[in-house]
């Protein structure tokens, strides 16, 4: 157990190097970082002191080394654009970022994962069906349209549609920004408020449509699957209750590869999350990555990538220790009572 | 249900068909077939693969899988109507009543959970004790079917116990509520060889102590010989002899028993089953007309390609082979 987290441990470290070698290749790759910090009217005596100051005409690897040791202490370099350290203006922005996609997560998991044990129980039920039908607009609209439409609904034409109706169908919703905050310590949340949470939910369904499908449909084939099992017949053959049967013996079994692409789909949550704020022009780090991106403000789109890297390690090893906490087969270490397999 | 005084057989299936439904036609996997498994006796069901032995069995315990369903005839446990009884009702009566041993112990048992907690789930599920009475009872059940150091086997999980030793703790779920009859489909096929024997034995002797009925589907004539108190042989859906285990064994009647039996590997000897029969069981979607076996059968006639026969009782078996018919005609034959 201790070798096996150890083990991933260093793997985590080896991809975050990696990632970080990517981020770092930015600055000497796109652009020269000098020019995109200096006037037009820079003599070049000014420009080679500058460089010499900043150490870039230092090896690469002195360069890269640097640039680990101030990311690892929070340090990723000041912002082009906005003047300021790239870690405050993340600090500023990762709340909303990861409240949104919690939320997302928590809304693909807690719909997608009933109704997938649903659909995979009960294959040729009428409700199966819709679902399915339903899952597969989720799966192939792209997430900007989902987020359109949604805004165009809830938020352009609700009281046109309400009025046409004569009573209260469509609730306006908020479509724009993240509402009020309230601040604790650091971290900006929006769930202590009304305008806070309402301005959650369509962003936060936009995101969580295509996981959800994804994960209902995954949870459903998996079900599918372990339900066609010996140790199911058996424990049928056993009496069991259909309950005990469905979810303590089957859903069990599904858990671990619904763990491994839940985990990932979370990872992409984050990562997608800023087409959503796009659309929602919600203050996150996504909204400020595609920002950096227009304007070739290298450190904020390093750090970003920095953070999108850390946050599906960190994920992807929380996933690999599920797996020890729900399969047995994988605790044992060391092969007991000389059986087979 | 009680334990009814009369002597009626515990078990009896009567006209039973199976069909299976398919994009090009129903498929009768098993046609019309009738027998009785009487109180702690050991049937043998026996017959190539694909002669609907499986599906038979679980006609019985109502575990048909769809599209496979019953479309004909009754089964009578206790003589009471089992066949049509609703899923919950059926649920009450399998693992309490009529138990079931699968062929693979590798994938009978669900490798999340250890093997003590999979009994006593289903032991709780069958009756009123405590969970510490429960675990109680599967130490004990584990010490019953050999597993040395129950206390210290029952907390793990099935990925650490050996082939042999799983098909003994599945042998233990399946007697854990004492049910009646105990159907063992090839509880011994996926086994190593130095095991098979044990494995019977312990079977036999814990139906035995536990007053338990078994129909016992096996390829292997050596263990039919040894075990089983009658026979069923099986072809192409049909049963085409039964009978007391020595004279079907001793005096096969129907020419496929013949060959079967001639197969029986004599110790000492590796013969590859079932070599005696040329040719290969129909599939169900080609069975010839009149007798099924007729395109194998060394002894087949005119009237076998052109009737099907029926079980007939010759002496003290049955068997279904126009050899054996003395009326002179029959009317009315589906072929
Ligand atoms: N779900 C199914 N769909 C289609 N055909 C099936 C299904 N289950 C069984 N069959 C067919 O029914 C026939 C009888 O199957 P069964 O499993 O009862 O055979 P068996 O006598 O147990 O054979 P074996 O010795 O190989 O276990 C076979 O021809 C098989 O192909
Ligand atoms: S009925 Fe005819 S073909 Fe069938 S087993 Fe008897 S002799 Fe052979
Ligand atoms: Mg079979």
């Amino acid at each position: 157990m201790i070798a096996f987290v150890v083990r991933r441990l260093l793997q985590s470290i080896g991809v975050m190097l990696a990632v970080g070698l990517i981020a770092f290749s930015l600055f000497n790759y796109v652009g020269d970082p000098i020019n995109n910090m200096v006037g037009q009217d820079t003599t070049l005596e000014q420009r080679q002191e500058l460089r010499e100051r900043l150490g870039l005409d230092d090896p690469f690897f002195v360069q890269y080394g640097r640039f680990l040791v101030n990311a690892v202490q929070g340090d990723f370099g000041i912002s082009y654009r906005h003047r300021r350290p790239v870690a405050d203006l993340i600090t500023e922005r990762v709340p909303a970022t990861l409240e949104l996609s919690f939320i997302a997560a928590v809304l693909a998991l807690f719909i997608g994962v009933p109704m997938g044990v649903y659909t995979g129980l009960h294959r040729r039920g009428a409700l199966s069906q819709v679902f399915l039908s339903v899952s597969l607009v989720g799966v192939s609209l792209p997430t900007f349209l989902i987020g359109i439409l949604l805004i165009l609904v809830f938020g352009v034409m609700s009281q046109d549609i309400n009025a046409a109706v004569g009573f209260y169908l469509v609730p306006q919703l908020p479509t724009f920004g993240r509402g009020d905050t309230v601040q604790l310590g650091w971290w900006s949340t929006g769930f202590l408020t009304k305008s806070g949470l309402l301005a959650l939910i369509l962003p936060s369904i936009t995101l969580a449509l295509f996981q959800m499908t994804l994960i209902m449909r995954l949870v459903r084939s998996e079900m599918l699957e372990v339900l066609r099992t010996d140790y199911i017949k058996f424990a049928r053959a056993r009496g069991l209750t259909n309950r005990a049967v469905n979810f303590g013996h089957a859903l069990k079994n599904t858990l671990v590869p619904v763990i491994t692409i839940t985990g990932l789909q979370l990872g992409s949550i984050i990562a997608f999350s800023l087409i959503t704020e796009q659309v929602f022009q919600w203050p996150g780090m996504g909204l400020l990555f595609i920002q950096a991106i227009n304007e070739v403000d290298i450190p904020v789109m390093a750090s970003y990538l920095m953070m999108i890297g850390f946050f599906f390690v960190f994920i992807n090893l929380v996933v690999d220790l599920l797996y020890y906490v729900v399969d047995p087969r994988l605790r044992a270490d060391k092969a007991v009572s000389g059986g087979h397999q | 249900m009680s334990r009814t005084g009369t002597n009626q057989p515990l078990l009896q299936v009567e006209n039973l068909r199976v069909e299976i439904p398919g994009r090009r036609g129903t498929l009768v996997a098993v046609d019309d077939i009738s027998f009785a498994i009487g109180e702690g006796e050991v049937l043998g069901v026996v017959g190539e693969s694909g002669a609907g032995k499986s599906l038979t069995g679980a006609a019985v315990i109502g575990l048909l899988e769809p599209p496979c369903r019953i479309a004909g005839g009754q089964i009578l446990f206790d003589s009471r109507r089992i066949d049509n009884l609703p899923y919950e009702k059926l649920r009450r009566i399998r693992g309490r009543h009529i138990g079931m041993v699968f062929q693979d112990p590798l994938t009978s048992l669900n490798p999340l959970y250890t093997v003590g907690r999979q009994l006593t789930e289903t032991i709780l599920t069958h009756s009123d004790l405590s969970e510490k009475g429960a675990r109680k009872r599967a130490l004990e059940l584990l010490q019953e079917v050999g597993i040395p150091a129950a206390e210290r086997r029952i907390d793990q999980y099935p990925h650490e116990f050996s082939g042999g030793m799983r098909q003994r703790v599945v042998i233990a779920l399946a007697l854990c509520a004492s049910p009646r009859l105990i159907i063992a489909d090839e509880p011994t096929t996926a086994l190593d060889v130095s095991i098979q024997a044990q494995i019977i034995t312990l079977l036999k002797r814990l139906c035995r102590d536990h007053g338990a009925a078994v129909m016992l589907v096996t390829h292997d004539m050596g263990v039919i010989a040894e075990t089983a108190d009658r026979v069923a042989v099986m072809y192409a859906g049909r049963i085409v002899e039964i009978g007391p285990v020595a004279d079907v064994v001793l005096r096969a009647r129907h020419p496929y028993t013949e060959g079967l039996m001639g197969s029986i590997p004599l110790v000492g000897h590796d013969v590859d089953r079932l070599t005696q029969i040329d040719g290969a069981m129909p599939r169900l979607n080609a069975i010839p007309a009149g007798c099924a076996f007729n395109p194998r059968c060394p002894k087949a006639f005119e009237r076998c390609r052109q009737a099907r026969p029926e079980l007939e009782t010759v002496e003290a078996t049955e068997a279904a082979c126009w050899l054996y018919e003395e009326a002179p005609e029959r009317s009315g034959t589906d072929g």
